[in-house]
């Protein structure tokens, strides 16, 4: 790999810019897709294998070409800088979700507790506008608050987000739903929200439920067959 | 130059680069391909130092060795390999892979 092209990648990941990294097997020829002078099929390829997530080889007449897809990073938006929160960071940092606290409350949200970690003392529903959840972003709730809560929920269901999940036992969830659809949700739009949040794997402590929560994320993003949550 | 804090997204090229700007000799192995039950899908990388150093993996730790052996060669000569490692499940203890499983394994010189 050639020096320019490394960089090329590395500047591609600080812009947040998804890329392909084209190798031509067994000679190494490189080049970034997509590329306005690499062949149709070749960027073709390059657009799936981004639009998939999915790294491969790929054979283009004669020519095998393995498909490296570095794609921006997903995104996890908390809301709630509770002790839940504190504990979900480092479990989904290393998933590969680049996190963001959301909470107004700015004793809760504050660097000492989430060092190094992007935070937003907005009100959930502007700080949700502000991010704007698309396919590869999960939000979760934690706050257990209504007021704050509520809105980013209404938020994340008109969005695009790919996980949807709210801390609260069955019977907070229920009145939680019931809120919703007063805002004008749909049940099947509802149903997107999973709670209560996480794989039922007894969760007591804030490691423990942080673990059963990133383990759901991975588990809707990778279309493992969960049972189903909340009966509306 | 270390490896990144567990606390980070997993970059093995990054990591690959921060030694190769530290002065290391490095070359990056990649899956190129999969068949079977093999343990990481195509993309997973390893990078592999002419000192010794090691990130990433190629597989559940079966070919490891053999890919760093393998690198040592890119390394001095700057010719990429296509590996194979492919094979039958009675013999699979030959070559590592225990699982039964075949991948392909691209492997650069950093320059």
């Amino acid at each position: 790999m050639t020096p320019e092209i490394l960089a090329a990648i590395e500047q591609a990941k600080r812009e947040k810019r998804p890329v392909v990294l084209a190798t031509q097997l067994p000679t190494g020829e490189q080049q970034l897709l997509p590329a306005p002078d690499a062949p149709a099929d070749l960027n073709d390829a390059a657009t799936r294998a981004l639009d998939r997530d999915e790294s491969g080889t790929v054979k283009l007449g004669e020519t095998d070409w393995f498909l490296q897809a570095y794609n921006p990073p997903l995104r996890l938006i908390i809301v709630g800088a509770v002790h839940i929160a504190q504990a979900l960071v480092p479990f989904a940092v290393p998933c590969g979700f680049a996190v963001t606290v959301v909470d107004p409350r700015r004793s809760f949200a504050s660097d000492e507790r989430f060092p190094g970690v992007e935070i937003s003392t907005d009100w959930p529903d502007e700080a949700l506008d502000k991010f704007a959840p698309d396919s590869r972003t999960a939000v979760v709730t934690l706050t257990h608050d209504p007021k704050l809560d509520d809105p980013a929920l209404d938020r994340a269901l008109k969005s695009q987000a790919f996980y949807i999940g709210s801390l609260g036992s069955r019977r907070t969830h229920a009145a939680r739903l019931k809120r919703l659809r007063d805002l004008g949700h749909q049940d099947n739009a509802l149903s997107r929200i999973r709670g209560p949040v996480g794989l039922n794997i007894e969760a007591v402590t804030a490691p423990e439920i942080a673990l059963s929560i990133i383990a759901e994320i991975v588990g809707v993003r990778r279309n493992a067959p969960l049972p189903p949550k909340s009966s509306l | 130059m270390t490896q990144a804090p567990m606390t980070q997204t997993e970059d093995v090229l990054q990591t690959a680069a921060q030694w190769r700007a530290a002065g290391e000799q490095v070359a990056v192995a990649t899956v190129t391909e999969t068949w079977g039950s093999s343990p990481r899908p195509a993309g997973s990388q390893m990078a592999i130092t002419k000192s010794g150093r090691m990130a990433g993996s190629v597989s559940g730790g079966c070919i490891e060795g053999a890919v760093a052996d393998a690198a040592m060669k890119t390394i001095e000569n700057g010719t990429p390999q296509l590996l194979d490692f492919g094979v039958s499940h009675e013999k699979a203890w030959e070559v590592g892979l225990a699982c039964g499983g075949k991948v392909k394994v691209f492997v650069e010189r950093l320059n």
